[in-house]
């Protein structure tokens, strides 16, 4: 299919020096047409030093509908890019096109003018943003319906609170016609009722099937949304791929945590005279392994271990944090078959199930051992934060979410059983109304 | 209900079937061209022209208690102030009543001067937009020329109530006018886009232009008639695009006849104005969202 994107070989080049100073005047620009040859010549006329590639020879293309995911770093690019692809700024080389319109939830609120009413704004906002007057008009009600700032429309802007001016703001950009959007699940707005507001006005554009640029730097959100992701690194594509194996890669270089890991070096791998760690991973029901799993599907992580002294009563063991840290549970190998039993030398491969629809959503840590618990419990391999994966809530209704909209919280979200009774009317024998309680005080 | 919240990447969409223009609709190349796509660019966001005009002219007599008549108080109070000072000093008028020749003169250079100041700073003063959204750049300060010309509309009513006190009939020559007017908008909008895409890198032009136009204020006759120039040094005077603008608009007034040359000079310096300043926009408009 024809591409709705296309990015050609595109690099951009910034000087530092225009950055630092902001502006020149006339005397900056006579004093250093005397003084940048010398320092030039003092350089060994080299100019490389005063200027910084922002990007680097990008190429890649998106398909009409396609979401696609932008991750790296701050300062990776990712901004660099979208401002040439929208064309705020020119590339060095290279060229792009974009096969319709532009609109961004990135930037909400630009031309807002404080002095303007709120209504004046939306007009205003609205062309700015590309929409024709009858447009806007056309969709007038429905942007302050939902920015739900009906009563102070003809208000000017400087007497809102900084919620409601984000609120209108994004109610204008939210209603673009656009064919290409960039957003950011980071920029729902206001309180918890209208963050979720946005959060399903978002995914009611995505659900249109209109092409968009995911920026975000919640893994969960990108693996969650897009089927593919570019990870841009010192302004070239480090990976360009399958969402879920490009988070993995960027997740494991940046924050050392991977779905998978290997010692092949005995002398590198965790272990002792008694036991030694090979592998350990994360895996899916059908053996793949996975980096992110469905909040509702069990997920194993599955230990590869030798042991090396015959005899050894040992157990698998694993601990689970979260994100920042926090432990959440440990477990190890208490079943019938092993406890207890002594193990002949070689290789084994042991796999904890974790059940779906009891961890929360987010990054899951998994630090994995191998123990004996006679006569004292003692570590023989150790790999603490040795793989994580992603838990990724798709918001079902079998789930433990249910009909819940919105953030859930919490460290696990188990789906237990629940039991409700009925129990007769209300005001039936043996139960007294507090509020005819408190009328009769 | 039930998949009306499935979000998972898993099932992606049916796609609405959108169809894809032969040509792109938003295109950046590293090689520097100005063609048929800027025009296009242009009429595309034509209504962004007429918001950023009407929000220019909203913004400028939001919270003022006299509003537009602001308009009129400035060219009206320098017109009175230069009547008694120069009326006293016996200045020739070519025997125009004192208080419509300064304003005559008054009139389209107040809205020259007010256009190319204001516009020249325009670019500046919106770099929230020109940082995060694209449009053609041109339309702001353009938009800024267009508020100025509001204002040129509202004082031009204190004109015609001076040509009706003084008794002069509306003659073909008033026809004229409305061409002097363009001319001096287009004389604006070549210098005013030109410096304020200057401005953007070399904010030096904010203290030079007021200056520049105190000394150009005299190089034009406004408070003197050309007449006073000896006929053989009359061009240098015209070399000034503005001087050719300024008798014109007194003699469309008066239904004297028109100094053609000096208008044909006008006109053809602006020409030259807009080319320089079309080529000049076009090639620094590249470089604003990184340097302003």
């Amino acid at each position: 299919m024809k591409p709705i994107i296309r990015v050609e070989n595109v690099s951009k080049r910034y000087r530092i020096g225009a950055l630092e100073a902001g502006y020149a005047t006339l005397r900056e620009m006579l004093a250093s047409a005397f003084v940048a040859p010398l320092r030039r010549l003092g350089r060994g006329g080299s100019s490389e030093g005063e200027t910084v590639w922002a990007l680097r020879d990008i190429d890649f293309e998106v398909a009409p509908g396609e979401t696609l995911g932008l991750v790296g770093r701050n300062g990776a690019g990712k901004s660099t890019l979208l401002k040439i692809l929208s064309r705020i700024t020119v590339p060095t080389t290279g060229r792009t096109e974009v096969y319709g319109r532009i609109g961004s939830l990135l930037e909400v609120g630009t031309g807002f003018h404080p002095d303007l009413t709120g209504r004046e704004n939306v007009y205003l906002n609205g062309a700015v943003l590309g929409l024709r007057r009858v447009e806007t008009a056309r969709k007038f009600d429905q942007i302050v319906a939902f920015s739900e700032l009906e009563k102070f429309i003809d208000t000017p802007v400087k007497f809102y609170s900084s919620g409601m001016y984000l609120r209108l703001a994004f109610s204008v950009a939210a209603h673009l016609d656009s064919e290409v959007l960039f957003m950011d699940e980071v920029l729902a707005v206001g309180d918890v009722a209208f963050q979720q507001k946005c959060l399903d006005k978002m995914h009611e554009i995505r659900r249109e099937g209109r092409t968009i640029i995911f920026v975000s730097h919640s893994m969960t959100a990108l693996v969650r949304l897009c089927r593919r992701c570019i990870w841009i690194e010192g302004g070239r594509v480090v990976r360009d791929g399958d969402s879920h194996r490009v988070v993995n890669e960027y997740l494991s270089a940046n924050w050392h945590v991977t779905a998978e890991r290997v010692w092949t070096d005995g002398g590198e791998a965790p272990g002792d005279e008694t036991a030694r760690l090979v592998r350990v991973r994360v895996r899916d029901r059908e053996g793949e392994t996975r980096a992110a799993t469905d909040i509702r599907r069990a997920v194993g992580v599955e230990l590869t271990y030798d042991v090396l002294r015959a005899g050894a009563v040992l157990a698998p063991k694993i601990d689970l944090s979260d994100e920042e840290g926090k432990l959440l549970f440990t477990s190890h190998d208490a079943g019938e078959r092993w406890r207890q039993r002594e193990r002949a030398a070689g290789r084994y491969v042991s796999t904890v199930w974790i059940p779906g629809n009891f961890l929360a959503e987010g990054q899951m840590v998994v630090g994995a051992s191998v123990v004996s618990h006679a006569p004292a419990t003692t570590l023989h391999a150790s790999a603490p934060k040795a793989v994580g994966f992603q838990v990724v809530d798709g918001g079902h209704e079998d789930s433990a979410r249910g009909d819940h909209v919105g953030p859930v919280p919490g460290l696990v979200r188990p789906l237990l059983d629940w039991e409700t009774d009925f129990r007769g009317a209300q005001g039936g024998p043996g139960v007294t109304d507090p509020l005819e309680l408190t009328s009769t005080q | 209900m039930t998949g009306e919240r499935t979000i998972a990447a898993e099932d992606a969409p049916a796609a609405k079937t959108y169809a894809l223009p032969s040509e792109p609709v938003v295109a950046n190349d590293a090689q520097v061209s100005l063609g048929v796509r800027d025009l296009r660019d242009l009429w595309r966001f034509r209504e962004l022209l007429y918001f950023l005009t009407w929000r220019d002219i909203k913004v400028r007599y939001k919270q003022t208690v006299m509003g537009a008549s602001w308009a009129i108080i400035q060219p009206l109070v320098m017109m009175l102030v230069f009547a008694v000072f120069f009326g006293l000093l016996r200045i020739p008028t070519d025997h125009t009543p004192h208080l419509l020749f300064f304003y005559c003169g008054l009139l389209p250079w107040t809205f020259f001067a007010n256009a190319v100041t204001q516009s020249s700073v325009s670019l500046v003063t919106n770099s929230n937009l020109i940082t995060k959204v694209y449009f053609p750049r041109v339309l702001i300060p353009a938009a800024t020329i267009g508020a100025c010309l509001v204002d040129l509309a509202v004082a031009s009513v204190i004109l015609f109530g001076l040509m009706l006190y003084y008794g002069f009939a509306p003659g073909v020559n008033l026809l004229m006018l409305p061409a002097l007017v363009l001319l001096t908008l287009l004389l604006a909008l070549g210098l005013g886009t030109w410096l304020a895409a200057l401005m953007v890198k070399y904010r030096d032009v904010r203290h030079v232009l007021p200056f520049v136009f105190q000394v150009w204020f005299f190089l034009t006759p406004i408070i003197y008639p050309a007449s006073v120039v000896p006929e053989r040094w009359r061009w240098v005077l015209h070399l000034n695009p503005m001087a050719g603008v300024v008798e014109g608009v007194r003699a469309s007034v008066t239904g004297r006849p028109f100094d053609w040359g000096a208008l044909a000079f006008s006109a053809a310096a602006t020409a030259a104005v807009l080319a320089c300043s079309v080529y000049a926009f076009n090639r620094l408009e590249r470089s604003f969202a990184d340097v302003i």
